[in-house]
């Protein structure tokens, strides 16, 4: 085997790896949000699993575009993995890859410095995530013929069954999440027992 | 203490303006004020003193809307602030049982608005804010006169405050000026230290600027002619009695009794609905001043002043304003939002005919966990309403426990809105 | 002069975390929110004060000087201090 197939075949496993692992980090985003638990584990370990494994994650992408780079058999500038499009080889389908890395990195960087960021900023960043996954995943199928067939394939599309269902799930929660000048009259309401909770005086 | 009668009725205004009373309430009270009167009664407002800060800090002036602040550090802390920097006149008066800034903004809109173009002059403020419950034909008039014979150097925005309980609060405020719902917020940042488009905002209650307006053209001596040494000055106070409500300005330290309030009254609420019940005897020893009602856990806080009558039921009253205070809690911090309706239905059921052993503990309980572990005052507030009642009327609860009552009518007699905020326009 | 914990009650919403990984200084009150012990964070217990700080997932808790001024809060018709009760944790 030579040293250029080693490169492509790494780049293409920890490829693969890096789609499973986002799918993780993107439910555990989910769950730490929803004040969800693991069972059997206490309450940080949801946060902390989201947190490490998204930067397992990046660890993933880093050999997943240095061993692309590496193999010779194409030539992709390291810079186009941050710099969409600015690759020669499927300049389209690796854009789209650069783009979510992006995304990605804003996410993480902001997240490390978080305790130094307004909230309400470092959330709107964070939200991200939801724009990263599907250009992620678009990038994977499109840029590998592996990923089109064979159980490959059937495996991204369980992770984007997974993610829509997580992202619908989210959704669906946000909905039915009383506002904030609902939550009062709801408790109220539920402890006093009037029947007309707008009535204050008797 | 009331309409003391004033023997100089010359329209020099320097030196010559009596220490006495009133101050603030017109002389002949009902007549509209316009602004040829109050130039008459007053003059002009005496703009471009570099010293004022100095000398409202001599005459010992602290705020009126409720916290009694000394009006000199805000004033200080703002002007010493680099950048734009924005004050707002705080009429929102959003506790139901005060009357005092409606009052004084239509009878005295002149000495508010004076007093607002001087503390803006001296913080160097660029933007001007009146907030208020709703705008009369009177502010609406002074205005008008004032900005036709060009007496103000800002002009002034007007808005109306929603009728929440919080609507007042400083931050709260704020987050109403900049668009939002009038919601309070963390702090830190003081708004005296980001407030209004992230610009350093003093916010002052209407009567404090009606003084601040007087002690620039009197003096520090004059200010400290009536009162007390640490609290001097008057001030306005709503007063409730069985016949009707009415707002008086008094002397600060001036014995309660004078206040003609115990005709058949049991037991007096100081400062509103985040204040305290004192008990009859407390009349006759207590003075209007917090150094005084302090010693009983009260404070003059917004100068409500409501003697309960004798024939109500203190339990019913004290039930139905912590249900309004638990209605009025902005939603936002987990304790406030649980305790505080808990704390009402718990205060219900002891107002009812007999209550569970558990009520009793469970309040206490809860009281202790709401305390100090919102963004703003309000549970602790309603704490201190509640605290209050338990003390004062631990013989009606006695009484209802056996399933009796002492009251003989049902009016209600503290007010209170009749609908509860349900949707964030309630909020607007 | 060591930190002390505080916690933003708007910006908190329950999740939990930090009495985990506190149970020294942090206790959760029966509707789920965090009672914080006042006094600052004695020096023992310093990197885990900032675990937990930094593990909160709503950014609401903070290290905040000791010798910082504690905000004078008021709101319509309130006046006097902020009673803050020290609470033992249970």
């Amino acid at each position: 085997m030579s040293g250029s197939t080693v490169f492509w075949y790494a780049s293409r496993a920890t490829g693969i790896v890096a789609l499973l692992l986002l799918t993780a980090v993107l439910v555990l985003g989910i769950l730490v949000n929803r004040q969800g638990r693991l069972p059997g584990l206490p309450r940080f370990a949801v946060t902390s699993l989201h947190r490490n494994m998204s930067l397992l994650a990046v660890a993933f992408i880093a050999v997943h575009v240095l061993t692309a780079v590496a193999d010779t058999y194409v030539s992709i500038p390291v810079l186009s993995s941050v710099i969409p499009f600015a690759s020669g080889y499927e300049r389209f389908w690796l854009g789209l890859g650069a783009i979510s890395f992006d995304l990605m990195l804003a996410m993480i960087i902001t997240s490390l410095v978080r305790g130094r960021l307004n909230r309400i900023l470092w959330r709107a960043i964070h939200l991200l995530a939801y724009l990263s996954w599907p250009v992620a995943f678009a990038h994977s199928i499109g840029s590998s013929k592996d990923l089109q067939q064979g159980w490959l394939l059937d495996l991204s599309i369980a992770c984007a069954v997974i993610v829509a269902a997580a992202a619908l799930w989210r959704l669906a929660s946000a909905a039915r999440q009383l506002p904030r000048a609902a939550r009062v009259p709801a408790i109220l309401a539920r402890h006093t027992g009037h029947q007309a909770a707008e009535r204050i005086t008797r | 203490m009331t309409m003391t009668p004033i023997d100089d009725t010359t329209s020099e205004a320097a030196g010559n303006h009596t220490a006495g009373l009133p101050r603030l309430l017109p002389l002949v009270p009902g007549v509209p004020e316009d602004l040829r009167t109050h130039l008459g009664r007053y003059g002009r407002p005496p703009m471009g003193n570099p010293n004022l800060i100095r000398v409202v800090e001599q005459s010992g002036l602290t705020g009126r809307g409720g916290a009694a602040f000394p009006v000199h550090r805000k004033l200080a802390i703002v002007a010493a602030a680099r950048g734009r920097k924005v004050i707002v006149a705080n009429g929102a008066e959003s506790e139901p049982a005060s009357r005092k800034d409606n009052l004084l903004l239509r009878a005295a809109p002149n000495l508010v608005l004076d007093g607002l173009q001087l503390a803006a002059a001296a913080i160097g403020a660029s933007e001007a804010h009146l907030y208020l419950h709703s705008i009369s034909p009177e502010i609406t008039r002074a205005l008008a006169q004032r900005a036709a014979a060009g007496l103000d150097r800002l002009a002034v925005t007007v808005t109306e405050a929603p009728p929440r309980f919080l609507a007042g609060q400083e931050s709260a405020l704020v987050s109403r000026l900049g668009g939002g719902p009038a919601v309070p917020g963390f702090v830190p940042p003081r708004v005296t230290e980001r407030g209004l488009g992230g610009a350093p905002t003093l916010v002052q209650n209407v009567e404090t600027l009606a003084h601040l307006a007087l002690i620039a053209r009197y003096g520090p001596r004059w200010f400290r002619a009536v009162g007390t040494a640490d609290e001097p000055g008057s001030m306005l106070a709503t007063v409730h009695t069985n016949s009707n409500i009415s707002v008086v300005e008094a002397e600060i330290g001036v014995p309660l009794r004078t206040l003609s309030l115990q005709n058949n009254a049991q037991a007096i609420l100081i400062g509103g609905y985040h204040g305290a019940w004192l008990p009859l005897d407390a009349i006759g020893t207590l003075t209007l001043d917090n150094a005084e009602l302090s010693k009983h856990g009260a404070a003059v806080g917004a100068g409500v002043i409501a003697a309960l009558p004798a024939d109500r039921c203190g339990l019913a009253e004290a039930a139905r304003v912590v249900r309004y205070l638990a209605a009025e809690s902005a939603g936002q911090c987990g304790p406030c939002l649980n305790g505080l309706p808990r704390m009402a239905a718990a205060l219900a059921e002891l107002a009812g005919r007999g209550h569970r052993r558990q009520t009793r503990a469970d309040l206490e309980r809860w009281a202790g966990l709401v305390t100090g572990r919102g963004a703003c005052n309000h549970p602790d507030g309603t704490v201190r309403f509640v605290r209050s009642t338990l003390t004062v009327f631990a013989p009606e609860i006695a009484l209802h426990a056996g399933g009796h009552c002492s009251a003989t009518n049902r009016t209600p007699f503290l007010p209170l809105p009749d609908r509860m905020p349900l949707t964030e326009d309630d909020w607007i | 002069m060591p930190d002390t914990l505080r916690v933003n009650p708007i910006a908190c919403t329950g999740h939990g975390v930090c009495a985990e990984l506190l149970p020294e200084l942090i206790w959760m009150d029966e509707w789920g929110y965090p009672v914080v012990d006042p006094h600052p964070v004695p020096p023992a217990l310093d990197l885990e004060a900032r675990r937990a700080v930094a593990a909160c997932p709503a950014l609401a808790l903070k290290l905040t000087r000791t010798d910082a001024p504690r905000p004078v809060r008021r709101s319509a018709g309130s006046g006097g201090t902020n009673p803050r009760t020290p609470r033992t944790p249970r």
